[in-house]
């Protein structure tokens, strides 16, 4: 069993986010970086596929700068074997200019070791939220994809994939293998890193690629924070004299006569 | 205190552990009008409070912070806040295992019941160590871990119930308003609120709330990294918090402790990682709390594997996860003491910052103490804000001193260790020429002090085994015996010794001779060209200070005191100079530069550089006046720490070189050495019983303990003159004595000499306790040359204090016999004072 996950760095935003000066970037300064949950869950679902198998490999990359090699650690620090880092200046790159960076490492990494039974991917990014780069791949490599998944088996020759259905229930699907499946947070509940994991992921190797920054466009020109609801709390009293306020309340509001 | 505590309006700002307990123990002592403002949610603002790992040792080297703990403690159980877990800090190396000893000793000196135990004692307590890498370890039972957000919360509530307190949360302080030196206002985005005295308790965001008011507070933000593992298969069947206890890995600096079902490993060995106060993210802004940043996890590699080493079966247990890991924010300083009392540049304006869950409660309660009455219970000279000279505010050095502190916290530091960051501030007229003569500096208030000189080495051969040679490596760290032979050179010649650390200030005036009689407990109603030496007392009777104060006119007065201690007496005789403006303080350290000259042919030489009378008749011992020296004119004040013939010389900081050149060449043909601040701090006071404040002086002893009576008290009124009189009607509970060692020889066979600080015991090695429950250690330790002892002070209850009583000192685990040889202030050398009197 051969798996290849997909992760994107992004800023453990708080409630606040603030933007650089130049509008271009998330300010970062007091902030640390993660992967999406849908991501994490994907590199745990991972694991535990191999393990259940008995053998394999499973290999995560990402598209970043030499810093998200941090969160190329964190996924080896539970368990899963190599990383690729696809190289970048630290500039934005958009899903299609990810999704043909991508799709190129697959290819070179297919040709010489044979092909990914399955790649796994977040539902979607984080930050940008574009919910392109996997569909993109599957279409570029001519697989079969599912997205949104929450259940996930993987048989001889098949992968069976769950999903929520519109309105409740289930979707499922039994797809060929090698396949694309992107999952979404739920699937599984992901470990916490151990110390000796944190140590054997310290010491493994990265193989990094580098990027041809013109390769990024288009480009990302500007990022503006959305205005945010401001929400009151007003307090309309203590103990039992609060009541008739809260009643006159909820008259208003129409929840009693 | 110009508002009574009834009518006063207190804001305090913070309600971290220290805030927390602040509104407790103001309101407790009768504060009526408190206001806690707090700009985060409670119980938890987001403070370094709310993530600190709340566990608590006993044992310091400070008695200071060991009493302070101690109390905190007390206060928590109180509280049913505290658990007891007991703690061990444990050893992997043989030097470290000496250290566990060093701390035995102090154990034993402050009163705390602890153990040395083998590393199988450790293994039956902790059984999750690796007992294989240590060597043992220093026990302590009455160790345990505190619910620090619990006791605020209570406290809190403690001073509602006395209807003296009104919390506003989730309030910013956005400016202190200041009018004619004294705060007026707390102004915030909720409104603002009038002050007769506000008190920042606000811990990292200290410094930015004292510069709304114009105050320094010299802390730094810092990192300290923790992670927290689970869940542990061993833990999962105990009860509560914690049931093992909390082990220090001091070599690496890092702890393991139980929290529940997990084990929080905690680390103080990354780099210093510093940050400004104004660099710390708003509530907002922070996906934790401001105070816990993203944890960076190549800082923490190195741990991880040490803490592998230690504790295999949890850290080495694929099963149990990282559950949590923060880079979490505490306030340093760079001396390593908290910052307690009112600023020096605000009057009415507070501080209780950088302060630890350990000692918070109780500093807390030294705080509204010192607010209520000045008269704290425990002594807070090493930690009052006061102490800072101004280099010392400055953010460089604030920075660097914190940072090379930051990976002391577990270290085995010498009692004498210099910094190595920042040196070389403060430089004296002579500083060239010392270092031509191979100065060894050390530093005192950021002045280079020379404490021997390599030029001297050729004495060593003149005194031979007089100057009582060191083999063992511990006391032999900055420490020459070059010291002791400048020492008996200056007591057979002459020697001259620098002394700009001195803090200098006059105060002058009509009501100046009222000011200084009123502080002084000496009488300073005496002709002019006296110098007098006299203790301070708080209302209380405790000794605030002592110094020398010479009368210069009918209306100046000049205060000579000591650089370390020199800043909390100058805002000292601020803080009670007349309200009408009839006295003035005017700080002259930067103008002044001094030299002593001591030893018999002292007077030959003076003689021979200037035409004045400086014959014992025209120049008695105690008075001081200008004479011409080398062409330049000198003030000379006829005095001495070293219990010899000479003087202190003053001369304007400019003409200091010239000073000393001349002292130099009309030395040479009576064979003057210059000699270092070994001499003049440690042998040559020792053998005269000199006292020095902070070692044997503190607010906790009175002058009937250290024997420093005058036959009279005066009759003009001074501060703490009634408890003076009523300490004077008493017996003494205990009295500084002079001790030496009567054998210094080890079970090993080497001579090993005490530094300062070991516990005095019975022949039968049970601790010495006064009727105050103080035990008895050793407050000054060093060479005696000249009588040729290892001398020790101590401070013995009536029933030890007897000459020829014969008693122990443990040092490094072992005891040695010593001889009590003097009861009280008497010299061991020139008991009769001849010598300095000639």
């Amino acid at each position: 069993m051969n798996i290849l996950v997909c992760v994107k760095r992004v800023p453990a935003t708080a409630g606040k986010i603030t933007l650089t000066a130049d509008d271009r970037a998330i300010d970062t300064r007091y902030l640390g970086f993660t992967v999406s949950p849908h991501e994490e869950c994907a590199v745990e679902e991972a694991v535990r596929i191999v393990e259940a198998w008995g053998g394999g490999t499973t290999t995560v990359l990402t598209l970043g700068p030499e810093e998200a090699t941090d969160q190329l650690r964190e996924a080896m620090a539970v368990g899963i074997d190599k990383a690729i880092l696809l190289g970048t200046d630290g500039g934005e790159w958009g899903a299609v200019a990810t999704a043909t960076a991508i799709t190129d490492a697959i290819r070179t990494r297919e040709a010489a070791d044979g092909p990914f039974d399955l790649i796994l991917l977040g539902n979607e990014a984080a930050d940008t939220g574009d919910y392109q780069v996997g569909v993109r791949i599957a279409v570029a490599l001519d697989r079969p994809i599912v997205t949104g998944v929450k259940g996930l088996e993987v048989g001889e020759g098949t992968v069976t994939a769950r999903r929520e259905a519109p309105g409740g229930g289930w979707e499922l699907y039994e797809i060929p293998r090698p396949a694309v499946v992107t999952v979404k947070e739920g699937i599984n509940l992901p470990r916490y890193p151990s110390v000796p994991g944190r140590l054997r992921a310290r010491k493994k190797e990265i193989e990094r690629v580098a990027l041809d920054p013109a390769a990024a466009a288009p480009s990302m020109i500007r990022l503006r924070v959305p205005v945010e609801k401001e929400s009151a709390v007003e307090i309309l009293g203590e103990g039992p004299e609060a009541a008739p306020r809260v009643v006159e309340v909820f008259r208003r509001l129409g929840l009693i006569a | 205190m110009s508002t009574q505590p009834a009518d006063a309006r207190v804001v305090v700002i913070g309600a971290g552990i220290v805030g927390n307990s602040l509104v407790y123990h103001l309101a407790k002592l009768g504060w009526k009008h408190i206001v806690q403002v707090e700009k985060g949610p409670l119980p938890n603002p987001g403070g370094s409070t709310g993530h600190a790992s709340n566990f608590i040792f006993l044992t310091d080297h400070s008695r200071e912070m060991t009493n302070l703990t101690l109390d905190s403690v007390d206060q928590y159980k109180e509280l049913g806040v505290f658990t007891q877990s007991g703690g061990i800090e444990v050893a992997r190396t043989h030097e470290r295992m000496e250290e566990l000893k060093r701390r035995m000793a102090s154990s034993r000196s402050w009163g705390i019941d602890a153990e040395l135990i083998t590393p199988e004692q450790v293994k039956a307590m902790v059984p999750y160590i690796d007992t294989d890498i240590i060597l043992g370890g220093f026990s302590t039972p009455g160790i345990g871990v505190v619910d620090s957000l619990r006791a605020g919360t209570i406290m809190r509530e403690r001073a509602q119930e006395l209807d003296a307190l009104t919390i506003s949360p989730m309030t910013e302080v956005t400016g202190i308003d200041v009018e004619d030196g004294h705060v007026t206002r707390v102004r915030t985005d909720k409104g603002d609120f009038d002050a007769d005295i506000v008190l920042i308790a606000a811990g990292v965001w200290s410094p930015r709330i004292a510069a709304m008011a114009g105050a320094e507070v010299p802390l730094t933000p810092a990192v300290h990294q923790m992670i927290s593992v689970g869940p542990v298969p061993l833990f999962e069947d105990t009860v509560g918090e914690i049931t093992y206890p909390i082990v220090r890995d001091m070599d690496t600096n890092m702890y393991e402790r139980q929290h529940g079902g997990d084990l929080e490993v905690g680390s103080y060995a990354h780099r210093a990682i510093l940050m400004d106060a104004d660099e710390i993210p708003s509530i907002a802004e922070s996906k934790l709390s401001p105070t816990e940043l993203p944890f960076t996890q190549e800082d923490f590699d190195l741990q991880m594997e040490q803490g592998l080493e230690l504790v295999p079966d949890i850290l080495g247990d694929e099963r149990v996860g990282i559950r949590h890991a923060i880079n979490g924010l505490l306030s340093l300083t760079p001396d390593g003491m908290p910052i307690l009392g009112e600023t020096p540049e605000v009057h009415g304006l507070w501080v209780a910052a950088a302060v630890w869950i350990k000692e918070a409660p109780g500093i807390a309660k030294m705080v509204a103490e010192w607010m209520t009455t000045g008269q704290p219970e425990i002594d807070p000279h090493g930690s009052d804000i006061a102490r800072f000279h101004a280099h010392q505010t400055a953010r460089e050095h604030v920075k660097a001193r914190s940072a090379e502190g930051f990976n002391k916290t577990y270290g085995i530091v010498h009692p004498a260790e210099q910094w190595e960051s920042n040196r070389d501030v403060r430089l004296s007229p002579f500083n060239h020429r010392e270092r031509e003569l191979g100065a060894m500096f050390f530093e005192t208030a950021g002045w280079e002090r020379p404490f021997w000189y390599a030029s001297n080495e050729s004495l060593l051969e003149e005194y031979g085994d007089r100057v009582m040679p060191r083999t063992a490596e511990w006391e032999s760290r900055w420490w020459s015996p070059i010291i002791n032979a400048e020492h008996l050179a200056m007591r057979d010649r002459v020697g001259m010794v620098d002394l700009s650390a001195f803090v200098i200030f006059d105060i002058t005036g009509p009501g100046a001779l009222a000011a200084v009689q009123a502080i002084a407990v000496a009488q300073m109603d005496v002709p002019v060209g006296r110098v007098v030496y006299t203790p301070l007392l708080n209302e209380a009777g405790g000794i605030k200070s002592d110094l020398t104060i010479m009368r210069l006119g009918r209306d100046q007065f000049r205060v000579v005191t000591g650089g370390a201690h020199g800043m909390g007496d100058k805002k000292w005789f601020r803080d009670h100079l007349p309200a009408d403006g009839s006295a003035q303080l005017s700080d002259l350290t930067s103008m002044f530069t001094t030299v002593g000259i001591w030893g018999p042919r002292a007077r030959d030489v003076v003689a021979s550089a200037t035409s004045g009378d400086v014959s014992n008749e025209g120049f008695p011992f105690g008075t001081a006046r200008s004479i011409e020296l080398g062409g330049i004119p000198v003030l000379a004040s006829r005095i001495s720490y070293v219990g010899e013939l000479g003087w202190e010389l003053y001369v304007p900081m400019e003409q200091g070189a010239r000073l000393w050149d001349t002292l130099w060449e009309a030395g040479q043909p009576h064979g003057i050495v210059p000699f270092g601040i070994g001499v003049y701090g440690t042998t040559g006071r020792l053998e005269k019983g000199y006292r020095a404040h902070g070692a044997e002086l503190d607010l906790e002893f009175d002058l009937v303990e250290a024997d420093m009576l005058r036959p009279k008290v005066k009759e003009a009124d001074f501060i703490g003159r009634a408890a003076y009189l009523e300490q004077r009607s008493r017996p003494p509970v205990a009295t500084l004595s002079t001790l030496t060692v009567d054998d210094n020889t080890s079970a090993s066979g080497v001579e090993r000499y005490m530094l300062g600080r070991e516990p005095i015991l019975t022949l039968d090695g049970g601790p010495i306790t006064d009727a105050k429950g103080r035990r008895s250690f050793v407050t000054s330790a060093g060479s005696g040359p000249s009588v040729g002892k290892h001398i020790l002070l101590s401070y013995l209850p009536p029933e030890y204090a007897v000459v020829g009583t014969k008693l122990l000192v443990e040092y490094f685990g072992e005891r040695y016999p010593v001889t009590v040889d003097v009861v009280g202030s008497t010299p061991l050398f020139d008991p009769d004072n001849s010598r300095v009197r000639s």
